[in-house]
């Protein structure tokens, strides 16, 4: 009775495996290519758009220098950064890179950065590679939490709301929902912390964050707060897909074979009604983690927690280009596994779906 | 009201005198009674003044700024924390009101002795001095220090003054580009004594030696741009935990010497600093007593200022101390019509001047309405208003209307205006431009530019603001003093020489060889008094001249955290003196 | 398996299915759906009943009311189902889930959405299984697969496997009795269990629910709104009209002698088995009532041909079910029985027989002719 067990389709194991190989090659081609397409038109954005608004490599550079840098530093520091090589040049530097690593001159001598190297930030030095590895705890742990609670609490609310549709409970949820989704994590978040953290000090106040592996508890202790914020909003979100799903699925012919069986009801919603209507959720909730390990940034910021999407808007403000791109590219990696997984999890949901 | 307060803080600290003495001296388990808070309460003076030391000061940051390394930094607020580990041949005095704008000796014995008519200044180092790590401080430490942080390309944060005044050779590398470098314009006859030569007159060298770049830096130790995170100490506290971008903790340097160091109480066993946070949970945190300091000292966030404003209890943690920053509008001269003096004339008299300090925030968190350019904290300023506007600063409009018709525009004309898009404050003061010249009107039609793009190819570059197409009349800036100092705050904005066709300097408009003159003056002037009343009569010269509309100089209400002993503002930072700053345990 | 007899016969009066005045209605933002508005009938086991009537007249709900499959907060039910002496109607939910599926089964048209599409067919069948008996996976699996080959699907072993969308049409159709058989119901009710399908499957399909019934000796209760389907398998035949019973007797006398006008319309209207479904003959005209707003008086009124004939009461007067005849034929019309014979006899029976009446002459014979189908399952 249980599920179909990584059924795909009714071919052999062996042709079955084959569909699978040759879906992920093409998955994974197709992957490659997007994550270039997406470094390309971050490139142009960054690095030509400004030139066609009149941005020299001297005006690029003095951006990285204090207000006092005579023109000649600049021009050092243009050269350094490699500002006056043609646009395809710095770009194929930066792709090598990736692949072979490149030298960085700290000043007081030279350093590989080995690959995947994605160059080094020009306000801060780091290697950038190190950064996102650095920052990439952190905003795991804070989609992780968050994710589980706001797929827990949103089908439950969804469910339930559907099961007992019209009630009390049900208005009161949607109401609920439609609040949750349309508050911002800045706001819920900054009263969540006046109120639990600073006049009940229940909560770790903002900027904390310890780390998983110093210790569970106070792990789970610093990111609650941030996690309830950012489920809130997803879990509202949730909580009216899941509803419809259900409403759908609960209408559906086969609910009634179900139930003409003489199953218990308990059964009949979870094992036939919550299956059918968790598949799109899936799909969904696979983007939304895809897209949320390449950064939360409102809860980030919000909660001072040093993540990829704090990172992100550090770059962006600070206009660090190596970091612009780095973190992009991260994000994009993430959202493009993500698309990936889920397709291939679709097929394994719902036997009706083939890998083609 | 002030008084007042004070009166009540000296009679509660008789009261916890007197408990004290009752109780037996020594008894640490009796609770002193709070002094009680007050608003501006340290201003003038130091609130809730504590030797006792101990506990961890938590700080915060929004955003983080440019680097901890004393080589490499540029900002106000990490000069303030710096000498926490850093030890620079000068300093301003730590003590509250106008008595931090002395200088006074930290490294060196004395300040400088000049020599050669100003060209040449000797200091002497304290004996005794050391590194956390055991080593002694010497003079060639210092010059290391002030060597290594001349490379721009390297360290590029800081400013240029050693590199514009030292009498360097031609062709100076510095230690990144050559190890073996070394320079005549800075000597060390032996380890106690470093001896500047420059290259022109300088009074006001005892400011430079004030600035973090002659912290001693151990040649060895230094990593070039990596040395921020390993920075060695010659302070009270030395790095504990250093987490690029997250934040850092200090812990107490062993080798810190309380005999060499008469400037600095050292009252907190630790410091806890944390950047990156929310800017509005750093006030809910000051509020809730979670946090003790703002590091960034801008005060309070806009959410915040109404509760603070209105909530006696609250404001009673609040202090309004001025900053030594000025928020102006050029006017430039080379810009038709302004190529007349009466069509600027026009606009000094007629922008309401309130609502240039209503788009900053108001008199407490914006500031005070400014008259001149130099703020009224520097030393000298005296107070001057050439171009009146009217009694109740919004704005002379018969005085303007008559300037128009001298400069022969009684209808008005029409004239762009720039401003950093990305700053709301700065579109504000645009937008108000853009009403009160309507008054008498003149057109006025605004121009955005990216923050980070505005001086270095807009209205910094003067082939953009000065092309008859794309010209700007007008254009939105603002300026912060590096210290207290005329020179200090001046020199970038008023001298012609610091304009260079590549673009990038903050003077956008004055261009007065007269007032260049008078600047070189200045610089030569040893005897303080009289260098000062130059500065004043700079300020006034400019003023005249019309191309400079004082805003406001700036204020900021801040928030002293709960249970902060020892606080004070201090003047030359516009910053509470986080040297001296205290907890209650 | 072949112990298709069930030892529960209870020799007493009493029918094994018996619905006295059986109601469900629906309270709705619109006003009060009457699905089923007093529905009576009666079945014993082995035979086999033909509930016939348009879409929208209550023979679906009928059925579902029976398995005790509506919502309770949603619909009011009243009347009584007694099934082998007991009593569905007062019963509590739990146990009437522990007869459905085992003792009444439901065999759904359009097995494709009726079927779960992420569960394979044997898991579905031992989930049927398993519900009613205390048996492992593995001995369920094998009943699965002896039910897949008992309803006639090649290679049952491998096909168990399978999931719905896997299977063809009218494979499914028969993976579904089969799922409707795995506990071995007393009472197996089809709906429309042809009608998906098209002409020759129709045929095989319908040809194996005889086989099984007789191999189980089951009370069948086929719904559907194709006189032709009854006419192959149906003992007795109610005709459902506005969540009404309009005529209700042995398939015979309802083939032979049908008296309610609007049985006449489906007859004339009925698809056959040698002619493509769009020769219908005699359409009945409009559209069938709502069941808010049913017609005053007979619900069937505005549709009716011989309205006129009723002198006035028509429109006012709801008629009874009463009998006619002797063989327990009943009809609810308000045209005294021996017009209503006449009207057959002389203006409608023609009519058809003139243009495809030979089908109809020919139903009579068919209940009989089910004797002859025999147990030649694979």
């Amino acid at each position: 009775m249980a599920g179909p067990a990584g059924l795909v389709c009714p071919a052999g194991p062996a042709a079955q495996a084959e569909i699978v190989v040759t879906f992920f090659i093409r998955r994974t081609i197709g992957a490659a290519l997007m994550l270039l397409v997406v470094s390309i038109a971050t490139f142009l954005i960054f690095f030509g758009l400004p030139r066609l608004a009149g941005a020299t490599p001297e005006t690029f550079a003095a951006r990285y220098l204090g207000r006092t840098a005579d023109e000649h530093t600049q021009q050092l520091f243009a050269e350094k950064l490699g500002f006056y090589d043609p646009l395809w040049l710095q770009y194929w530097n930066w792709i090598k890179a990736i692949f072979v690593g490149t030298d960085y001159d700290y000043g007081t001598g030279i350093e590989h950065c080995a690959a995947p190297c994605f160059g080094y930030s020009f306000r801060t030095n780091h290697a950038v590679w190190d950064d996102l590895l650095d920052r990439l705890p952190v905003t795991v742990s804070l989609t992780v939490g968050a994710s589980i609670l706001w797929l827990v609490t949103g089908v439950a609310v969804g469910v339930l709301s559907a099961l007992r549709k019209g009630s009390f409970f049900d208005r009161a949820a949607m109401t609920g929902a439609l609040a949750g989704v349309s508050l911002p994590p800045y706001f819920t978040g900054l009263m969540f912390l006046y109120f639990f953290s600073y006049q009940f000090d229940l909560t770790a106040p903002g900027g904390t964050y310890v780390d998983f592996t110093d210790n569970p508890g106070e792990w789970a202790y610093s990111l609650i707060l941030p996690w309830i914020t950012l489920a809130m909003l997803n879990a509202a979100a949730y909580a009216r897909f899941t509803r419809a799903g259900m409403l759908d699925t609960m209408g559906e012919d086969f609910i009634r074979t179900a139930r003409a069986k003489g199953l218990h009801e308990r059964v009949v919603v979870t094992k036939h009604g919550l299956r059918a209507a968790l598949t799109p959720i899936i799909t969904i909730f696979g983007l939304d983690v895809g897209l949320l390990l390449g950064g939360a940034i409102l809860t980030e910021s919000t909660f001072g927690l040093k993540g990829l999407g704090y990172l992100a808007i550090d770059a962006i403000n600070k206009q660090d280009f190596p970091q612009i791109m780095g973190v992009t590219m991260f994000a994009a990696f993430f959202v493009v596994v993500a698309n990936l997984i889920v397709d291939m999890l679709y097929a394994v949901v719902d036997p009706r779906v083939r890998l083609s | 009201m002030r008084n007042k307060g004070r009166v009540l803080a000296a009679a509660s600290a008789v009261f916890a005198l007197a408990v004290t003495a009752a109780c037996g001296s020594g008894d640490d388990t009796t609770k002193t009674p709070e002094v009680k808070p007050e608003f501006n309460a340290a201003l003038t003076s130091v609130f809730n003044p504590s030797d006792k030391p101990g506990g961890t000061l938590k700080m915060a940051i929004s955003s983080d700024w440019d680097s901890v390394d004393p080589g490499d930094t540029y900002y106000g607020l990490s000069w303030n924390l710096l000498r926490l580990y850093g030890r620079s041949l000068v300093m301003f005095k730590a003590a509250p009101g106008a008595a931090s704008a002395e200088l006074i000796p930290d490294l060196a014995e004395s300040l400088g002795v000049p020599s050669d008519g100003g060209k040449t200044w000797t200091y002497k180092l304290r004996a005794g001095v050391k590194f956390e790590d055991g080593t002694p401080i010497t003079s060639k430490d210092v010059k290391y220090g002030v060597m290594r942080s001349m490379d721009k390309e390297v360290l590029v944060n800081g400013y240029t003054y050693f590199n514009d005044f030292l009498d360097l050779e031609a062709g100076y590398k510095g230690p990144f580009k050559d190890k073996a470098a070394d320079t005549k314009a800075i000597t060390t006859p032996d380890d106690q004594t470093i001896v500047f030569h420059l290259k022109q007159a300088f009074g006001g060298f005892d400011y430079f030696a004030m600035l973090p770049a002659t912290v001693p830096v151990p040649a060895a130790k230094d990593t070039g741009v990596k040395y921020k995170e390993h920075v060695v100490s010659s302070g009270p506290y030395m790095f504990d935990k250093y987490e690029a971008g997250k934040g850092f903790t200090l812990k107490r340097n062993p080798n810190w010497d309380k005999a060499t160091d008469p400037n600095r109480k050292a009252l907190p066993d630790a410091y806890d600093v944390k950047i990156g946070l929310n800017a509005d949970d750093i006030d809910n945190q000051l509020i809730s007593g979670d946090l003790h300091v703002d590091i960034a000292g801008t005060g309070v966030q806009p959410a915040a200022l109404p509760k603070v404003l209105q909530d006696n209890a609250l404001k009673a943690y609040a202090d309004n101390p001025a900053v030594a920053r000025l928020w102006y509008t050029s006017i430039n001269p080379k810009v038709a019509p302004f190529d007349k003096k009466e069509c600027r004339e026009a606009v000094m008299y007629a922008v309401d001047r309130t609502s240039y300090q209503a788009a900053f925030g108001g008199e407490f968190a914006g500031g005070q309405i400014a008259t001149s350019i130099m703020p009224p904290q520097i030393p000298g300023y005296a107070p001057t208003n050439v171009y009146p506007a009217g009694a109740d600063n919004k704005g002379d409009l018969d005085k303007a209307k008559a300037a128009l018709q001298a400069c022969g525009k009684a209808d008005g004309f029409e004239v762009t205006m720039g401003f950093r898009a990305e700053r709301p404050k700065e579109k504000a003061t645009a937008e108000a431009f853009q009403q009160s010249l309507a008054r008498v009107g003149i057109k006025v039609t605004l121009k955005g530019f990216p923050t980070g793009d505005y001086f270095s190819l807009y209205a910094g570059k003067p082939s953009y603001r000065n092309s008859p197409s794309t010209g700007l009349g007008l254009m939105v800036n603002g300026w912060g003093a590096d210290w207290p100092d005329g020179y200090g705050f001046l020199s970038q904005i008023v001298d012609s020489r610091v304009i260079r066709d590549s673009g990038g300097s903050s003077n956008l408009s004055v261009m007065i060889p007269e007032v260049d003159t008078m600047i070189d003056q200045a610089l030569a002037e040893t005897d303080v008094k009289k260098r000062e009343a130059l500065w004043a009569q700079i300020d006034k010269r400019v003023m005249e001249e019309a191309v400079i509309l004082p805003g406001v100089w700036a204020k900021a209400l801040t928030l002293r955290g709960k249970n902060v002993t020892n606080v004070f503002v201090n003047e030359a930072f516009g910053q509470y003196d986080y040297l001296s700053m205290g907890v209650a345990q | 398996m072949n112990n298709v007899i069930s030892p529960r016969q209870d020799p007493t009066a009493r029918p094994f299915l018996e619905l006295r005045d059986l109601k469900i209605h629906f309270p709705t933002d619109d006003g009060l759906v009457k699905s089923v508005d007093g529905l009576s009938f009666s079945l014993e086991r082995g035979k086999t009943l033909g509930i016939v009537g348009e879409s929208g007249s209550g023979k679906s709900v009928s059925s579902l009311g029976i398995l005790g499959i509506y919502h309770r907060r949603n619909a009011n039910v009243s009347g009584e189902i007694w099934l082998d002496g007991q009593e569905l109607v007062g019963a509590s939910p739990e146990t009437v889930r522990g007869l459905r599926g085992k003792r009444m089964a439901m065999i759904f048209q359009d097995p494709l959405s009726a079927m779960h599409p992420y569960y394979t067919i044997g898991d579905q069948i031992i989930e049927a299984y398993r519900v009613h008996h205390k048996v492992s996976k593995k001995v369920a699996r094998k009943h699965a697969i002896d039910l897949l080959a008992r309803v006639g699907i090649p290679q049952p072993d491998k096909r168990v496997d399978d999931y719905p969308h896997q299977f063809s049409g009218g494979m499914r159709q028969r993976a579904m009795i089969a799922m409707a058989l795995s506990c071995d119901p007393e009472l197996l009710i089809a709906d429309e269990p042809t009608t998906a399908l098209d002409v020759t499957v129709q045929a095989q399909i319908l040809d194996l629910m005889r086989d099984l019934q007789q191999e189980f000796n089951s009370a069948l209760i086929i719904i559907t709104h194709d006189l032709g389907v009854t006419a192959e398998l149906a003992d007795d035949v109610l005709v459902m009209y506005g969540g009404k019973c309009i005529e209700y007797g042995a398939a015979t006398e309802i083939f032979d002698n049908p008296e309610h006008p609007y049985t006449w319309g489906l007859l004339g209207s009925m698809p056959r088995l040698d002619q493509p479904v769009t020769e219908r003959l005699l359409p009945i005209k409009g559209t069938p009532p709502s069941l808010i707003n049913v017609p005053s008086g007979c619900s069937f009124h505005p549709r009716c041909a011989f309205d006129g004939r009723t002198g006035g009461a028509s429109d006012t007067v709801v008629p009874e079910l009463e009998l006619t005849g002797t063989s327990g034929h009943r009809v609810r019309c308000h045209m005294p029985a021996h017009v209503r014979q006449q009207i057959w006899h002389n203006e409608i029976k023609p009519t058809l027989e003139g243009t495809g009446g030979h089908s109809v002459a020919s139903m009579s014979e068919l209940p009989s002719a089910s004797d002859e189908q025999s147990e030649e399952v694979a």
